[in-house]
Formats: structure tokens, C-alpha cells, sequence
């Protein structure tokens, strides 16, 4: 039979490895019968005060327990919300307007900190909902009622206003994820992750539904180690992780501090990437040391439910090339449409759009976005089909691979050019005393300005530039910084950086 | 010191550095800090940090901070 819940995973593997530790941290181990067996109280005891088909918020630390939670409340037939409470408070207190929940999980120190949300509804501790034995009728009476269309998640991306958009993805979506991420990622019972990414982004699908699927095992890594680097790769060492899926960030730290000299990782076999381009300086770093694992470069937006394209190295790149984004996953199409709605032409950049089930259902409560990104597929006229519009632009390769250029807000006009500012970030990553560069363009003063982390000094960084650019595409400010700003999604905060630039001309 | 006080200062003027000896276990310096701080005392001191010293004893206060900045000089 068809799969249509998620459940489904952890009902068909917990019976065959109940001992077995699906997540931990490393201090809090659950297996994979604790998982059910808490999962299914907390569905009974939600449901039972009467939630269902609605957002239920998991507000916790991160911790094993906190995805449990997750599958509890999608026990009750609702779909759950993931905070964390690092998450910036007016953040926090945004996502409240917008789900006006009932209902709110949580542990001992997040519940304290619900006042500050002015929230007024139910707050729950996991250990008060574990404790109600699983009532086998109920729960299924309510998968009996659920369809693989119904929500299962909202997370919540960044939106350009400041307010963030819940974007709600549905049961059928995040299956199609699944099983064509681990085909391609080649996931089994023998799998280790190391997470790295927080929970309440679509980022930590990758670790948490394979883990059920095959019975493999997930660690969730402290945030703290992605400090130490050293720590970090001894970490996954003490675990034998061997699989790991990180934003490009977490990776060149390792690599950047060199602390490949000094500890190399024994087990890792399996390493994606994604979010952001990664210098091939620092890559070759990665697939110097690790000769023998798989690197795949993974890109897709939240609204297309996780990633949607993959791209596995098998090739060597030169510092001035970018690794392609590839092509995307099984049942999922990629148009590449130009300004006018029609396929772009072979070898021109085109908006990347998705069609296909990995199409989320749109943002929570708020049509008026929705219906920019989410549309009518302009290539048919024929019967409703939404694709949604990414807003980023790719351009297909002479090996008709997918190559990501930018997002469509950092192509420029400048000087009558069209420039991507993403180019010139590519050429000053391949500079020796730089480990990282940045691109903004300021609206006003009409001026490319770079910033950059590394021991090159500006001067030597724009004869760089000049010797491999167009007059054109030479920035017009160059600055040094001690650090690049991320965003809570570890990107690099471009936003942060246009503003830093603004107020320093004012 | 007073110029290692200084970057300290600059990232977190509200921290009072020459007593907190827990920046990392209280979550006070971030993956951010770590790396602006690594930076800047490249450039103040020139000395350069190697990856198995960026553990969060050395982090943890000023004062550690400092020490590691002198041995790391000793060694030159």
C-alpha cells in the first residue's frame, strides 16, 4: 500500500530495531521504542483536549525530545511548528501573531519564557504528556482520517519585510523528499548523521525522517562545537558519524582554521552541502582530505519542501569555476523561465521555478504572498498548476547541468551592465588572503562595495580583481572584515551588511 | 591586555571581561565572536591562533585569552 504519513516510517522500523538509539546528543540517547512509545501518548494526550487539524507549536531546547514531540503532535492529527529558544524573541513573538495557537510544547526553561510572547493559551511539558498510555483507538481514528495532503510542518523563512511567512508543507511532499534524497544520498540502517542545522528549519529533514526510514541513527551536534573545530571533528570521530549535511559555513570553518592538520574525520564516508556556494579553495581542502567520501552539492528553497536539485561531485573544479547545483530529483521539474515567462535559452540565465509534488502548500495565513511565489505555471493555459517562483537565477551549463547564479535581487545594472554580484564573489573567494567575500550593491550612490575576511590587504585585493574582471564589474569600496555576519540560517547577512554600508555613509 | 580588552569590549560592550570566566559556557560569545576575535588578535598581536587551540578553555575568560596570546608569542 501507498505511504501517506510520515508515521509510517517510524511504525514500520521500530518493531525491527527497538533498542536501537534513533537521536541523541550525545548526552540524551532515545531509542527508536521511545520514540514510539512517547510519540503516541503525546498524540493521545493532545487529542484529547481537542486539538486537531491545527497548529501546534514545539517551543523547546534542542534535544531528542523535541523531535519525538514533533511526531506526537502529528500523532493528534495536527502538524507541528518547530521554535527553538535561541530564536530571536520579536522573531518568536511575530510567529505567535501570525498562528494564533492553542496550544504550545515545551520543557521547564522555554515554558518560563512563554510570558515575554503574551500568549495565552495551553502550555505542556513533555513529561507531563508521556506519562498518558497510548489510547490505540483514537490515534487510529485519526490516521484513518488523514491524507497525504494535509499539513505536517510550518516553518518559518525570512521574509524581505521583516515579517517572517510560515510556510506549510504537506505529508506527500516531505515523503517525495525522503525517498529521493536517500536514494541519492544512498542513506541505509548503517547511516550516522551529525546534525548540524536547527530544528525549526526544513533543513533537519534530512536527518530526522532517514533515520526512520532505514533505522540509522542521528546526533544532534552542540552548537557550541561549530565554534571549535578541532572539538568538532573529534566529535564526529567519538560517534562515528559518517554522514553529515551542512550549510558551506559550518564546513570552511573546519577548513579555513586548518584544523584538518590536526585531526582528520575517520568514519565520514557521505557529505552534502548546500545554502550557499562553497570556494572551491576550501572544497579542495575538504576532498583533499576525505579522498574517498561523496560530496554532493544540494540546493533547493524551503517552499520547495528541503532541496530540490542535487549535483554530485565527479569532477575537479578550478578556482574560478562554481560547483553546479545539477539537475533536480526524481518527480521534480525545474523551468528556467526569463523575463517574459518563456524557457530561457540554452546557456542564458533564467528564474529557477519548481513544479511538481515538492511544492509546498503556500505561507500560513497570508494569501497576498502566497500568490506572488505560488502561480499559475505560465507555460500552461490548459488546467490549474502552481509552481512556485524562487526568485533565484541559474543558467544551464554546457553539460546541461543546473548552475546557480544568483538570487534575481543581486543581478545589477550598473554602468549599462548587467552584472551578477555573485561573479565577483567567486573571483575574490579564489584569492589567497581571502577566506571569505561578500558583494553588496548600494541602490543610492550606485557603488559595488566588497567585504571580505581574510589577510589581504584592499589594495592587493582590487589588483587581484582588476587582473581578472571587467572595468565594470571592479568594486568600488572594498572593506575588510574580522568576521562575516550570518544570518540565523548561517547565510551570509547581506541584509546586515547594505545596512552597515548605508550608515556608514550617512 | 588592555588592547585584548578592547576587541573584547568592542563585540560585547555590556560583558564585563575582567571578571567573566564563563563566555563560552553561558552562551555569551557566539561562532561569530570566536572568529571576529581570532582575527583581531592576528592583526594586534600577530600571532596566529592554531585550530587545536580554538577550544573553549582558552575562550573562556579574558585572562585565558591572554595567556594563550603570550605562550602562543614564547613560542615564536
Amino acid at each position: 500500500m501507498q505511504q501517506t504519513n510520515v508515521l509510517e516510517y517510524l511504525e514500520q522500523t521500530a518493531p525491527q530495531v527497538p533498542d536501537k538509539v534513533a537521536y541523541s546528543d550525545g548526552t540524551d540517547d532515545m531509542t527508536f521504542r521511545q520514540v514510539y512509545e512517547d510519540a503516541r501518548s503525546i498524540g493521545t494526550f493532545l487529542s484529547r483536549r481537542g486539538l486537531y487539524r491545527e497548529p501546534v507549536v514545539v517551543f523547546m531546547t534542542r534535544h531528542p525530545r523535541m523531535i519525538v514531540s514533533f511526531y506526537g503532535v502529528v500523532y493528534a492529527g495536527c502538524y507541528y511548528v518547530p521554535i527553538d529558544e535561541e530564536m530571536p524573541k520579536h522573531r518568536v513573538a511575530l510567529i505567535f501573531q501570525n498562528l494564533k495557537p492553542r496550544a504550545v510544547v515545551c520543557d521547564e526553561k522555554t515554558k518560563a519564557m512563554l510570558g515575554e510572547f503574551s500568549y495565552e493559551g495551553d502550555a505542556f511539558l513533555y513529561e507531563e504528556m508521556t506519562g498518558t498510555p497510548a489510547e490505540e483507538e483514537r490515534l487510529r481514528d485519526i490516521r484513518r482520517k488523514a491524507l497525504d495532503v494535509d499539513p505536517l510542518y510550518i516553518v518559518f523563512t525570512s521574509g524581505s519585510t521583516g515579517v517572517p511567512k510560515g510556510v506549510v508543507a504537506c505529508h506527500r511532499s516531505v515523503i517525495d523528499y525522503i525517498e529521493n534524497l536517500s536514494d541519492v544520498l544512498e542513506f541505509n540502517r548503517d547511516t550516522v548523521f551529525g546534525n548540524q542545522t536547527p530544528l525549526y528549519f526544513d533543513a533537519c529533514l534530512k536527518e530526522l525522517y532517514p533515520t526512520l526510514k532505514f533505522g540509522a541513527t542521528a546526533y544532534l551536534i552542540p552548537k557550541n562545537l561549530f565554534m571549535f573545530p578541532v572539538k568538532l571533528v573529534e566529535y564526529l570521530n567519538q560517534y562515528k558519524i559518517n554522514t553529515i549535511c551542512w550549510v558551506v559555513s559550518a564546513l570552511t570553518m573546519i577548513s579555513a582554521f586548518k584544523a584538518f592538520d590536526k585531526v582528520k574525520p575517520e568514519y565520514l564516508h557521505t557529505v552534502a552541502f548546500g545554502s550557499e556556494v562553497f570556494p572551491i579553495k576550501q572544497f579542495n581542502i575538504w576532498r583533499e582530505t576525505l579522498p574517498d567520501a561523496k560530496f554532493t552539492n544540494l540546493y533547493g528553497p524551503t517552499e520547495g519542501t528541503g532541496m530540490c536539485c542535487y549535483y554530485k561531485v565527479d569532477r575537479d573544479f578550478a578556482l574560478d569555476e562554481t560547483i553546479p547545483i545539477g539537475g533536480p530529483f526524481r518527480n521534480t521539474e525545474i523551468l528556467l523561465l526569463d523575463e517574459h515567462d518563456q524557457p530561457a535559452k540554452p546557456g542564458e540565465p533564467g528564474e529557477i521555478c519548481i513544479r511538481g509534488t515538492s511544492v509546498t502548500l503556500g505561507y500560513y495565513h497570508n494569501p497576498e504572498k502566497t500568490q506572488e511565489a505560488f502561480v499559475q505555471n505560465p507555460l500552461n493555459d490548459a488546467y490549474p498548476e502552481i509552481i512556485y517562483r524562487t526568485g533565484d537565477l541559474a543558467r544551464l551549463n554546457e553539460r546541461g547541468e543546473l548552475c546557480f547564479l544568483s538570487r534575481k535581487d543581486y543581478q545589477i545594472k550598473h554602468m549599462g551592465h548587467r552584472i551578477e554580484l555573485g561573479e565577483i564573489e567567486v573571483v575574490a573567494n579564489m584569492m589567497d588572503g581571502i577566506q571569505t567575500a561578500c558583494c553588496i550593491f548600494d541602490d543610492d550612490k550606485k557603488k559595488i562595495v566588497l567585504y571580505y575576511v581574510g589577510e589581504a590587504s584592499p589594495a592587493e585585493t582590487v589588483k587581484y580583481l582588476k587582473d581578472k574582471l571587467p572595468r565594470y564589474m571592479i568594486p568600488n569600496a572594498v572593506e575588510v572584515l574580522d568576521a562575516m555576519p550570518l544570518t540565523p540560517n548561517s547565510k551570509i547577512d547581506r541584509v546586515f551588511l547594505k545596512q552597515k554600508y548605508q550608515n556608514k555613509k550617512a | 591586555m588592555e588592547a585584548l580588552l578592547d576587541i573584547l569590549k568592542e563585540l560585547h560592550p555590556e560583558v564585563d571581561f575582567e571578571t567573566c570566566d564563563t563566555l563560552i559556557d553561558d552562551k555569551i560569545l557566539d561562532s561569530f565572536d570566536i572568529i571576529s576575535i581570532i582575527t583581531s588578535i592576528n592583526s594586534e598581536y600577530d600571532v596566529s591562533i592554531p585550530a587545536e587551540e580554538i577550544v573553549p578553555e582558552n575562550f573562556n575568560s579574558a585572562e585565558a585569552l591572554y595567556d594563550l596570546i603570550e605562550r602562543l608569542q614564547d613560542e615564536d
